[in-house]
């Protein structure tokens, strides 16, 4: 047991280590690399932040949910319409477009979350292609139709900070990263981590200990959907433009993918995940037209050869049996 | 009423390819509990088999078997094709990973699908490809004042037959009790001696091949068929699904073809452009008040 604890101790050393290592990596990063390499890192950080708050609703409660990018959609169509109509500044905007997200997933969300597994699923596909046609069919004349909304100013704090090219949108979307980040593993850790956890396991079970499962699982939505309402509000200012296109369904498989790859409820592997999916097509441009083809062939591979994703968590890892046995104790 | 009763038949047509491929969605999760994410392409892939025929053999076909020929050639082909490609899948991208666990088979099915579209885009070109026109003589019939293409009767009539076969061959046929027998319960089925391993293999080569013929007729009726197409017909036909009840084969069909019917009505009577919205939105408010679906059986929850 003493062995044990040492062993635990060792590595919490070498994992802050690691921690502040890859910190500091991050930030020398754009002195290194070029502009393109820095705009690529930039949407791997988008992709994070996605596949963070998708984790929230699959990896933490097992909510199967196929159409998260409409709350991103959400999210970037509210930053767009209110500053170029109304020239609300985007920093103000940031916090409204997480709410909004936030509240129309709970004002969509309470009368379906009762279904379950399959069923859930194909209503939140169902919700997320109903965003993007209504957007598409540009309602009451302010969503532009299938060209979007265009124009959308940088974020600015006054006039002296300002987000207008690409190395500083790479350190504002990896400083909002890092502040989820950390939001995010206190949250882990907390009762409602706990509880969302307890759920996914066994849902019968958790109810049956006083856990109001509706109340959580509503919760992780909301809170899942606000995070990806903020990914769309920096998606809109970095692009300047929204269109419907960018929320198809197709970009909600992916997210879900980025949680499968990296490992379910597992922050590390979310980031290691959505590395591989934003990433990997820029390694393989010059297969040119056979690099989607390299990519779905890769994702089975990965499926088969490490189903449990390429970072398991251990507190989540208790449905990948022969990977719990290999973690041994609970350290989540 | 004349225009109401045309629109049901434009959208009974319709919703016979979504309910063809809707079959396959069904039999699938029905036995394995997985979705096919893959299937949609797959119906894609067909349409192209049956497009290569159709143009790059036309002439032979047409000389050896006659005007009709062409089409039958061309379904045949797409069927056998796709039910291969369809088998081929499950033991190359799902046999590996039934025993972890659902949520790695869906990814894995998503990157079958990608790997179907992208193959299908370098075979083909990324450019849309037009079948050709006169594979069935474009006539136009008049019943009683209402008119219908010769086509649309053609396509009925072939989605009534292979639905009614299929139904048959599943509620009436030993092989189909042995189907039904491991959508109930996998291992208790397979203590009574029944061969998993062949059931498996003919659902995934029924069911695909079903979605293949959906797709040259697709290719017949719209003329225009794309890489991409088998993403949208994948996500109505799975729509379809669960509207009549997921694992449910008559509900499956149902659910198909009332989806036509509803998606042809409101394009009609509410907006062209909202028609899809429609569609989903009936789909939310029948889950809402009959999570089951419309044809499925209520499941007692298991402690």
């Amino acid at each position: 047991m003493k062995l044990n604890k040492n062993i635990n101790q060792k590595n919490s050393i070498f994992k802050s280590w690691l921690v502040i290592l890859i910190a500091i990596l991050f930030i020398v990063l754009p002195f290194i690399i070029n502009a393109y390499w820095v705009d690529v890192l930039f949407f791997f950080g988008i992709y994070a932040l996605l596949g963070l708050s998708l984790n929230i609703v699959l990896g933490e409660v097992g909510l199967f949910d196929l159409g998260h990018m409409g709350f991103m959609a959400i999210g970037a169509y509210t930053t767009a319409i209110l500053n170029t109509y109304f020239g609300i500044p985007i920093m103000i905007l940031l916090p409204i477009s997480a709410i909004a997200a936030g509240a129309f997933a709970w004002l969509v969300c309470a009368p379906i979350i009762h279904l379950r597994g399959d069923y859930l699923c194909i209503v939140t596909i169902g919700m997320g292609e109903i965003i993007r046609l209504t957007l598409n069919n540009n309602p009451f004349g302010i969503t532009g139709g299938p060209n979007g909304v265009f124009g959308i100013d940088f974020p600015s704090l006054g006039s002296i900070f300002v987000v207008d090219n690409s190395t500083k949108f790479y350190y504002y979307i990896w400083l909002i990263v890092g502040l989820t980040i950390i939001g995010l593993v206190n949250l882990q850790r907390s009762r409602i981590g706990r509880a969302w956890n307890c759920i996914r396991e066994d849902e019968i079970a958790a109810e049956a200990t006083g856990i109001d499962v509706r109340y959580y699982k509503l919760l992780a939505f909301v809170l899942g959907a606000g995070l990806a309402g903020v990914a769309g509000n920096v998606y809109a200012t970095k692009l300047m433009m929204v269109s419907p296109e960018s929320f198809n369904f197709m970009e909600s498989c992916l997210l879900f993918s980025i949680v499968l790859i990296g490992g379910m409820g597992s922050i590390p592997g979310v980031l290691i995940g959505s590395a591989a999916i934003s990433l990997f097509p820029e390694f393989f441009r010059t297969f040119a037209q056979y690099r989607m083809l390299i990519f779905g062939a890769a994702m089975v591979a990965m499926m088969i050869f490490r189903p449990g994703g390429i970072w398991p968590r251990k507190r989540g890892a208790a449905e990948f049996k022969s990977l719990l046995m290999k973690a041994g104790e609970e350290n989540g | 009423m004349k225009i109401i009763l045309e629109q049901l038949l434009n959208g009974l047509t319709i919703g016979s390819f979504y309910a063809l491929i809707a079959l396959g969605y069904s039999m699938v999760y029905g036995v394995m509990k997985l979705i096919n994410f893959a299937h949609g392409d797959l119906f894609a892939l067909g349409s192209y088999l049956g497009y290569t025929l159709l143009v790059f053999g036309s002439t032979y076909v047409t000389v050896t078997f006659g005007i009709w020929g062409g089409m039958i050639a061309a379904m045949l082909i797409a069927a056998i094709g796709i039910g291969i490609a369809g088998t081929l899948i499950e033991r190359i991208a799902y046999r590996p990973i039934y025993s972890v666990g659902r949520l790695p088979a869906v990814v894995s099915a998503l990157g079958a699908s990608i790997v179907i579209q992208n193959g299908i885009m370098v075979v083909w070109g990324p450019r849309p490809q037009a079948y050709p026109s006169q594979v069935v003589p474009s006539v136009m019939l008049n019943i009683g004042g209402i008119k219908i293409t010769l086509l649309q009767v053609i396509i009925l009539a072939i989605s009534f037959v292979l639905m009614g076969l299929l139904y048959y061959i599943v509620q009436k046929t030993t092989f189909g009790a042995a189907i039904r027998a491991c959508a109930l319960d996998r291992d208790t089925a397979a203590l009574m001696g029944i061969n998993i391993e062949t059931i498996i293999f003919f659902i995934f080569a029924l069911g695909p091949a079903l979605g293949g013929m959906a797709g040259v007729m697709v290719g017949m009726y719209y003329r225009k068929i794309s890489f991409t197409m088998g993403w949208n017909y994948g996500l109505k036909a799975f729509t379809a699904t669960i509207l009549g009840g997921i694992g449910n084969i008559p509900g499956a069909m149902l659910g198909g073809l009332l989806l036509g019917v509803l998606e042809m009505l409101g394009s009609t009577y509410i907006s062209t452009a909202y028609k899809d919205v429609f569609v989903f939105l009936v789909l939310i408010l029948v889950l809402i008040f009959r999570p089951r679906g419309l044809l499925g059986e209520k499941v007692a929850e298991k402690v």
